[in-house]
């Protein structure tokens, strides 16, 4: 009986060494995508978790300045197609960008929150967000043209350490 | 039986999610433990967030429930 409940007790303490936290990949850059992610990290950190969001490739949309990037011919000409957070198109039915028009007027009309509001109140509560060196590299998109709420850069190795901690870890 | 006080009164009507988990999340830190929030709401999403929200966090939903379109809750901080 004692051998089972010290068992127990070791299995709880390895449970909260696990942590009540959730870690998010967001990889994708379109509006849709992009109010799931901040709205999964918003009410994860009033649920009391500890949030991490790890900014990748087309993600890196929702956490750029309005500011033009690139530097070399090909990076520039990215840069031109890249938006900020405020002017992603959804996923499906964009249509030009009049799909984007619609789902704003749609969101105003049902006073769903902005996305753009919804990353400032995931600061707010503390949630953490962490932007990929590497794809920051590749897309030649510098710190400085990222927005000030981004605690830091960080690799691979970075992110699975915060994902090896956490209950629950999404890619979106 | 201790005394309970209800020390703030929520208006969460016309919010969508997440904003009444958020604002109630922000509401608990300012009350005593011990002490209630009452709120109203109209988000249906409301029925099933707030007391998965009080089991996440181990605050204490002490009623809700639905009333034509208004829904009304009460949630006493525990710690």
């Amino acid at each position: 009986m004692a051998a089972v409940a010290t068992q127990v007790e070791v299995l709880s303490r390895q449970q909260v060494d696990t942590g009540n936290k959730l870690t998010m990949i967001v990889f994708s850059g379109e509006m849709d995508r992009a109010i799931a992610a901040f709205n999964i990290a918003t009410g994860a950190a009033a649920s009391g978790m500890d949030v991490t969001m790890f900014f990748t490739f087309w993600g890196l949309q929702t956490i750029k300045k309005p500011a033009r990037t690139g530097r070399s011919l090909m990076g520039r000409m990215l840069g031109w197609f890249l938006n900020d957070v405020d002017s992603l198109g959804p996923s499906k039915m964009n249509f030009g960008g009049a799909g984007r028009w619609m789902f704003k007027q749609m969101m105003k009309s049902h006073n769903a929150t902005p996305v753009a509001e919804l990353r400032a109140l995931a600061t707010d509560l503390g949630v953490k967000m962490l932007a990929c060196q590497m794809s920051m590299d590749v897309m030649e998109i510098g710190r400085e043209q990222l927005i000030d709420d981004v605690q830091g850069v960080a690799g691979v190795a970075a992110m699975l350490e915060e994902a090896a901690h956490s209950k629950i870890t999404l890619f979106i | 039986m201790e005394a309970t006080r209800t020390a703030l009164v929520l208006d969460l009507k016309g919010l969508l999610c997440p904003i009444p988990v958020v604002k109630l999340a922000q509401a608990i830190k300012t009350v005593q433990v011990g002490d209630l929030i009452e709120a109203t709401a109209t988000d249906p999403g409301v029925l099933a967030d707030i007391p998965a929200w009080c089991r996440s966090t181990g605050h204490e939903l002490v009623s809700i429930g639905r009333a034509e379109k208004i829904i009304r809750f009460a949630v006493r901080r525990v710690k």
